[in-house]
């Protein structure tokens, strides 16, 4: 057998098909039926009612995705400069957070966070606060930039070993100042990894809900939220919870083909 | 001829065993040091048959032998060969999609009221044979009969709590005596509520004077704008969380059950109970049989059997709920049958009311209104929602922009 024959691809074709496009297909096909199964965009118009929540959701998306890239555009940078063997050990040490289970981790946030909780503590020593962190927005976009920041550093981290850093000591002789290096050298030739970066850490973000429920007190609602109590609330309504899910979809969908507009060209090995 | 001799003897041996008292004298059958159960039902006929009952139960709601309590799950299995398969879950929303999605086939389940009322309505209950249930009879009557359930078809009671408030004593400068007090500034930013739209509806429902199952979407309406006016003072809405916040002192006032405010103050001296004057919710966890169960009789003798008195102690003692039985109630230790907050006073219970279902139109609305609530403080819902379209169409347009200039350069 060649090792390109196409046929080594087909368990994993079968597995998608059975449990990415089939699945797909049933939230589909809910989203656009009543309980008794006649056609209906009554269960769409219901989305729209709830347009507060998918802009909230979206925004702190939104602030989450620009506060990781702030973070985690320096660190990548001098992470891909640094020696080999020390790059492995801060690379583990960036991945060091994702060996413990998501939800202890916010969980954890949440006794930090508390009125009576260390951060507060160690403020009242120097005769600040207590100030009210937890069950606020803030909290909720802090959960989103600390759980997934990995997956921002990492892709940004890929693009950036591949830059030479000849390039950077060549623009520096024709006299570019520090602020034009960046712009105009650095960060074009790590759009590729950007624009993972951002996939990776918008998507993630604008559809959690365990971190809206730990950390935002169950007032915050968030997309996420909503789609689950549909399907474990009160009402039990999959067909309203299938139309959510398939505006999420679509959002998702359009954020990703702008994002992946950005490097078709330059686009290799990254993903 | 001789064959029919033997058959006949055959037939008489038969007969005079089945006769025979199965146990002697003893009427009880002891399994356990701890349990022992009554003789005078056949706990056997399933044994060696190869029978395994699924049981879908809430989380820490038996008595399974950790933290050294009394193993009423292996008892069973040893007194009646039959196998259990037990797994938890932890709402009853989600128990309920799960037995209405088909996915998964339970033959005990323990529904609250109104999940018992709805599913019964929906027809996914199993009328049960009351025949195999005899220990029915240990349950007092005001646990029975009740309007989720008239005459007990569906369900056999299991275990109640009320409602109530649990409050931080060193936190709070007088004591909440009522609902209403949840509106009450003093509290502002230390109030946690109910994150179930149900029991929140509840609370709002009390102040109002009204009743907690509402007939019409106006009538909801009323009770879910006092929900939206008290949303300001309230700090978080939470469930099992309220353990750690209510312990650690994070929040001064909470509403819980009061089974788990047992476990909190034990925990935390501090904290105090108080049953509201306006009246509480009670609310009644009760067995029951999925109508797809294909094990109905052996079903029936495991709901008999965690009926009876010593297993009933054994999950009392472990869970810290009220049991609807007071042989077993005679049988816990004083700390626990004389707790006023786990069982309250005649006066308390008069007042408290009890979650029936309510109609899909209402539920529908509430859980509507429920999510509208919890996201009121962001105003301007029609705008919103037009602000995204045009942000997805601008983004849309864009990328497109992008294409075609690309496309022009690539033609040069």
């Amino acid at each position: 057998m060649k090792l390109n024959n196409r046929k080594l691809a087909a368990p994993y074709l079968v597995w998608m098909v059975l449990f990415t496009v089939v699945p797909l297909l049933i939230v589909v096909y809910y989203a656009f039926t009543n309980v008794e199964g006649a056609f209906t965009l009554e269960n769409l118009a219901r989305v729209g009612g709830y347009g507060s929540v998918f802009v909230r959701s979206l925004l702190l998306a939104l602030e989450a995705t620009v506060l990781c890239l702030i973070l985690a555009f320096p660190v990548a940078y001098f992470l891909s400069r640094l020696r080999a063997s020390k790059q492995h050990i801060m690379l583990m040490l960036v991945m060091l957070p994702m060996w413990m289970n998501f939800l202890l981790r916010t969980y954890a946030w949440m006794g930090l966070l508390s009125v009576n909780g260390p951060i507060n503590t160690l403020l009242g020593f120097l005769g600040l606060g207590p100030y009210t962190m937890l069950n606020t927005a803030g909290a909720v976009v802090l959960g989103m930039v600390y759980n997934y920041v990995p997956y921002m550093i990492l892709p940004l981290y890929t693009s950036m070993t591949k830059i030479d850093a000849s390039i950077v000591e060549a623009a520096q002789d024709l006299g570019a100042n520090v602020r034009q290096t960046l712009v105009r050298i650095l960060i074009p030739l790590s759009v590729p990894g950007i624009c993972t970066g951002i996939t990776m850490v918008f998507v993630p973000s604008v559809s959690t809900f365990a971190i809206s429920r730990m950390l935002g007190g169950g007032a915050n609602l968030l997309i996420g939220d909503l789609i689950e109590m549909q399907f474990l609330g009160n009402s039990y309504n999959l067909n309203v919870g299938s139309a959510m899910s398939l505006v999420l979809m679509v959002i998702v969908l359009l954020c990703m083909s702008f994002t992946s507009s950005f490097d078709e060209d330059e686009m290799e090995g990254v993903m | 001829m001789k064959q029919w001799i033997s058959l006949v003897l055959c037939a008489c041996l038969a007969v005079s065993l089945c006769g025979l008292p199965a146990y002697a004298a003893d009427d009880r059958i002891e399994v356990t040091e701890d349990i022992s159960v009554s003789a005078d039902y056949d706990w056997t006929r399933f044994a060696g048959k190869n029978v395994t009952l699924n049981v879908y139960n809430w989380g820490e709601y038996i008595s399974n032998g950790s933290d050294e309590s009394v193993d009423v799950v292996s008892a069973f299995e040893q007194l009646t060969g039959i196998r259990l398969n037990y797994t938890t879950f932890d709402s009853n929303e989600t128990m309920y999609a799960k037995i209405k999605s088909g996915a998964a086939n339970y033959d005990v389940i323990v529904p609250s009221d109104y999940m018992v009322a709805k599913m019964a309505a929906e027809g996914m209950l199993a009328e049960l044979d009351l025949e195999n249930i005899p220990n029915l009879a240990l349950i007092d009557e005001e646990y029975k009969n009740r309007d989720f359930d008239p005459g007990n078809r569906y369900s056999v009671p299991y275990m109640w709590c009320t409602t109530g408030i649990i409050y931080n004593t060193t936190m709070v400068e007088t004591a909440p005596q009522r609902w209403a007090d949840l509106w009450n500034e003093e509290y502002a930013g230390s109030i946690l509520m109910f994150n179930n739209s149900r029991d929140a509806y509840a609370i709002g429902a009390f102040k109002l004077g009204q009743s907690i199952n509402p007939d019409t979407v106006e009538e909801m309406a009323a009770v879910m704008d006092e929900l939206k006016a008290q949303k300001p003072l309230v700090q978080a809405y939470v469930m099992d969380e309220i353990f750690d916040k209510m312990e650690g002192g994070e929040a001064a006032v909470g509403v819980y059950y009061s089974g788990d405010a047992i476990t909190m103050i034990d925990d935390n001296p501090d904290l105090a109970w108080v049953f509201p004057e306006e009246g509480v919710n009670l609310s009644i966890d009760n067995l029951c049989v999925p109508a797809t169960s294909q094990n109905r009789e052996a079903a029936e003798m495991f709901i008999n059997y965690l009926c009876e008195v010593d297993v009933g102690v054994a999950n009392c003692d472990f869970i810290g709920y009220s049991t609807p039985s007071s042989a077993v109630r005679e049988q816990l230790d004083e700390e626990l049958s004389e707790s006023p907050i786990a069982y309250p006073a005649d006066e308390v219970l008069a007042n408290a009311q009890v979650f029936t279902n309510l109609s899909d139109e209402i539920n529908d609305e509430l859980d509507v209104q429920w999510s509208e609530m919890k996201s009121y403080n962001e105003g301007g819902n029609a705008y919103a929602m037009l602000f995204l379209l045009a942000a997805g169409v601008l983004l849309a347009g864009f990328n497109i922009w992008r294409k075609l200039r690309k496309k022009m350069r690539n033609d040069y």
